[in-house]
C-alpha cells in the first residue's frame, strides 16, 4: 500500500534533535564520548550534569557554536555540522538560544537587541518590527524598558529580554544555558514558568541546560545525564523516574543531591 | 625497648614526640597548635625515631596517636597529621586514630574523602626538540587563522563595495566619532613636537653646510610622506586598535559574540567591517591634520633658531613638495587604518576565558598593529621607490 503523502511528517517520524556517535573534544582531550539521544518534538529536554561534565559544551554543539569531533547531529533530519552557510543560516533562522547571562549586545537597547533577529531575518518594516519587539518584551514581563540599555537593569530582566531576543522569530527549536544560574529563586521559578508557557502556547522543542534540581523536576519531560567519570551520557528519561529507578550511583547521587550512593 | 624522639619548636609551643613501643608507634602531642608558630613535621620525626630504635628492631606495624595532653590547636593540627596519615599510606603502616579528639578526626576522614579529581589534562613533559616543534606547529596555525581572517574580511568587504553585505553603519559613524574630535587633543601634541623634533635634526645637519633654509624641504618631506601616517598610525593603534581588541574581547566573554553567530549573523559583516572601514576613512583624514600641525611646529623652529619668516618657510617647502608626497602619505595612512582595525578585531575575536585574556589581546594587538605598521611603511617606501614617486 502506498504511504499517504505526509506519512513522514507525523509528530515524531523525524526528531527534531538527532544526536548519533557524537565525541566532543577540547584539543586533544575528550570531553563526552558516544553520545546518542533524540529530542521529541515539543518537549522539554533537560541536559544534566555535574559542573565540567560538558552540559554546555554539548549545547554548543547542538546550537552549531563547535564542530563535533565525532558523529553527528541532525536538525529535522539534516547534517547541521555538513551544511553550507546558507543551509546553515535556514536551520539557524529557526531555533533560539539563551545564553547563561543573557548575552544581549551591549551596545543596543533592549528593543533593539529584540529587534536585531527580525531585521536580519525577516522583510518587515519598522513599525511591523515595533510591534513584534513589543510584544515580546511584553510576553516576559518587560513592558515600557523597550529603551533601558542592558548594564542598566538587573541580571533576571537581562534574562528575560535575552528569552525575549530568543523568541522574536518564534523558533521551533529553543536553547537555554542555565537559565536559573544567578538568579534568585523567585526570578529562578518565574523563568521556569516562562518556560513551560512556551512550550504549551507555541509548542516548541526546549532544549535546558541545566543543574538546577528543583527546576529539572518541574520543567522536564525528559532529562539526559552526563558522566564526568565515564565521560558519557549514562541514563535518559523522565527526571521523577529516573531518581525513583536510579540506573546507577552517579545519576542517583545528582538526583537525590546526596553524596551518598544507593543504600 | 623504647626510643624517643623530639622536636620542640618554642616553649609552651606545638611540641609532638614519638614514642616506640615494639612494632608500635605512638606520636604524642602537646602544646599549642597555631598556624603562625613553626610546627612539627611528621617525615622528620619519623626520620629521627627510626634512627634512634635499635637496628633489627620489628618492623613498625602501626601509628598512634595520643592527644592527651594536647592544648588548643587549627589546622596546624591537621596539616600534622594529614602527614603522619599520607606517611603510613606511602609505607603500608596502619594509622590508628583512637586517640585523636573527634573533631580532628572528622575533619581528617573529610580532608581524605574528597577525590582529586583525576585530571588527565595535563600535559606530558616533553624534550626540547618537541618543544620546538609545536611551537612551530603553533606558529603555523595561528598564521592560517591570521590569514583565514584577513581574507575573509577582505572577501566581505568586496561584497560590501558591491552592496550585498548588509554593514550596521552606527557602528561606523561610532569609529568615526571615536577617532575624529577624540583623538585631535593626542594627535596635536605628537605630530607638533614629531614636526619641531624634524625641524631640530633639519637646523643641526644642514646649518654646518650653510643650507638651513633648506630645513623646510626636510619638514615638508618628512611629515607628509613618512612621519605624519606612522605616529598617527601608531597613536591609533595604540588607543583605537586596543580599544576595538578590549571592546570585542569584552563581547566574546559575555558570548555576544556567540549570540550573533546563533542567528546566522557575520560578526565580520557586524563588527568587524564597520571598524574597520571606519578606521580605513578616518585615518587619513587624522594624517591631514597631523600634516598640518607637524609643519606649523617646524615653522615654529625655523623662525626661533634659523629666523626665516613663514613665508619664507612655507615658499620654500612649496618649491619642493608635490602632491605626490602628500598622496603617498594619506595613502599610507589608509592601509595603517586596515592594518590596525583588523589586528585590533582579530585578537579581540580571538580572546579566550580568563579574566586576563582581554588584556593581553589588547597588548598584542597594538604590538601586531604597531609591527604591521613599520613594516607596511617600509614596503610602501621601496614601492614608491621604485616608482619614482
Amino acid at each position: 500500500m502506498m504511504p499517504a503523502p505526509f506519512a513522514a511528517e507525523g509528530p515524531d517520524a523525524v526528531p527534531p534533535i538527532d544526536v548519533r556517535h557524537l565525541t566532543m573534544r577540547y584539543g586533544p582531550f575528550v570531553v563526552m564520548r558516544d553520545l546518542n539521544f533524540a529530542v521529541n518534538r515539543g518537549e522539554v529536554f533537560v541536559i544534566m550534569g555535574g559542573s565540567g561534565s560538558g552540559k554546555s559544551t554539548l549545547l554548543k554543539h547542538l546550537i552549531g557554536l563547535k564542530p563535533s569531533a565525532e558523529g553527528v547531529i541532525l536538525i529535522d533530519g539534516e547534517d547541521f555540522g555538513a551544511a553550507d552557510a546558507e543551509e546553515r543560516k535556514t536551520v539557524l533562522r529557526r531555533m533560539g538560544v539563551l545564553f547563561q547571562n543573557g548575552a544581549l549586545w551591549s551596545g543596543l537597547t533592549l528593543a533593539e537587541n529584540v529587534a536585531l533577529p527580525l531585521t536580519e531575518f525577516t522583510a518587515l518594516g519598522a513599525d511591523a518590527i515595533g510591534d513584534v519587539v513589543q510584544l515580546k518584551l511584553a510576553l516576559v514581563g518587560l513592558r515600557g524598558f523597550e529603551d533601558f540599555y542592558p548594564a542598566a537593569i538587573s541580571g533576571g530582566m537581562r534574562k528575560r529580554a535575552a528569552l525575549a531576543r530568543a523568541i522574536a522569530l518564534d523558533p521551533e527549536l529553543l536553547f537555554f544555558d542555565e537559565p536559573s544560574s544567578g538568579l534568585d529563586p523567585v526570578s529562578a521559578s518565574r523563568l521556569d514558568d516562562l518556560i513551560l508557557e512556551i512550550k504549551a502556547s507555541f509548542g516548541t522543542t526546549i532544549v535546558v541546560v541545566s543543574h538546577d534540581l528543583a527546576s529539572i523536576y518541574r520543567i522536564a519531560d525528559r532529562a539526559l545525564f552526563l558522566d564526568i567519570e565515564q565521560r558519557t551520557m549514562t541514563a535518559l528519561g523522565n527526571p521523577a523516574e529516573l531518581r525513583d529507578h536510579p540506573p546507577n550511583d552517579a545519576v542517583h547521587r545528582f538526583l537525590t543531591r546526596s553524596s551518598e550512593g544507593v543504600t | 625497648m623504647h626510643g624517643t624522639a623530639s622536636v620542640t619548636t618554642e616553649a609552651a609551643a606545638a611540641l609532638a614526640e614519638i614514642r616506640r613501643e615494639d612494632d608500635a608507634l605512638v606520636a604524642v602531642l602537646s602544646g599549642e597548635w597555631h598556624l603562625e608558630r613553626p610546627a612539627p613535621r611528621f617525615a622528620q620525626l619519623m626520620e629521627s625515631a627510626l634512627s634512634v630504635g635499635p637496628t633489627g628492631a620489628r618492623k613498625v606495624r602501626v601509628v598512634n596517636v595520643d592527644a592527651s595532653a594536647l592544648g588548643i590547636w587549627d589546622s596546624s593540627l591537621l596539616i600534622f597529621l594529614r602527614q603522619c596519615q599520607e606517611y603510613c599510606e606511602a609505607h603500608q603502616i596502619e594509622f590508628g586514630t583512637v586517640g585523636v579528639p573527634e573533631r580532628i578526626a572528622s575533619l581528617l576522614a573529610l580532608a581524605r574523602v574528597v577525590p582529586e579529581r583525576v585530571v588527565d589534562r595535563e600535559a606530558p613533559r616533553l624534550s626540547r626538540v618537541a618543544r620546538f616543534g609545536l611551537a612551530g606547529l603553533a606558529a603555523w596555525d595561528a598564521t592560517q587563522v591570521a590569514v583565514t581572517f584577513i581574507g575573509e574580511v577582505i572577501q566581505r568587504g568586496a561584497l560590501l563595495l558591491r552592496g550585498r553585505v548588509r554593514m550596521r553603519w552606527r557602528e561606523f559613524w561610532v569609529v568615526v566619532q571615536s577617532n575624529s574630535s577624540g583623538a585631535l587633543p593626542i594627535v596635536t601634541l605628537i605630530a607638533l613636537l614629531v614636526g619641531v623634533i624634524i625641524a631640530f635634526l633639519g637646523v643641526v645637519v644642514l646649518k654646518r653646510f650653510g643650507a638651513g633654509y633648506y630645513v623646510s624641504y626636510l619638514v615638508g618631506y618628512g611629515m607628509l610622506r613618512e612621519m605624519g601616517a606612522l605616529m598617527t598610525g601608531i597613536i591609533i593603534a595604540g588607543r583605537t586598535g586596543a580599544g576595538f581588541a578590549a571592546e570585542l574581547g569584552s563581547m566574546k566573554i559575555t558570548e555576544e559574540i556567540d549570540a550573533l553567530s546563533t542567528l546566522g549573523i557575520s560578526p565580520i559583516d557586524h563588527l568587524v567591517l564597520p571598524r574597520v572601514l571606519g578606521l580605513f576613512v578616518m585615518l587619513p583624514l587624522l594624517v591631514i591634520y597631523a600634516d598640518l600641525v607637524g609643519i606649523v611646529g617646524g615653522m615654529g623652529v625655523s623662525f626661533a633658531m634659523l629666523d626665516l619668516t613663514p613665508t619664507q618657510f612655507v615658499n620654500g617647502m612649496l618649491t619642493a613638495v608635490q602632491l605626490s608626497d602628500t598622496m603617498l602619505g594619506l595613502g599610507k595612512a589608509a592601509i595603517y587604518g586596515v592594518i590596525i582595525g583588523m589586528a585590533g578585531c582579530m585578537k579581540g575575536l580571538q580572546t579566550g576565558s580568563d579574566a586576563g585574556a582581554v588584556g593581553r589581546s589588547a597588548t598584542s594587538a597594538v604590538v601586531i598593529g604597531i609591527t604591521f605598521i613599520i613594516l607596511a611603511n617600509a614596503v610602501a617606501d621601496w614601492l614608491a621607490a621604485l616608482l619614482q614617486l
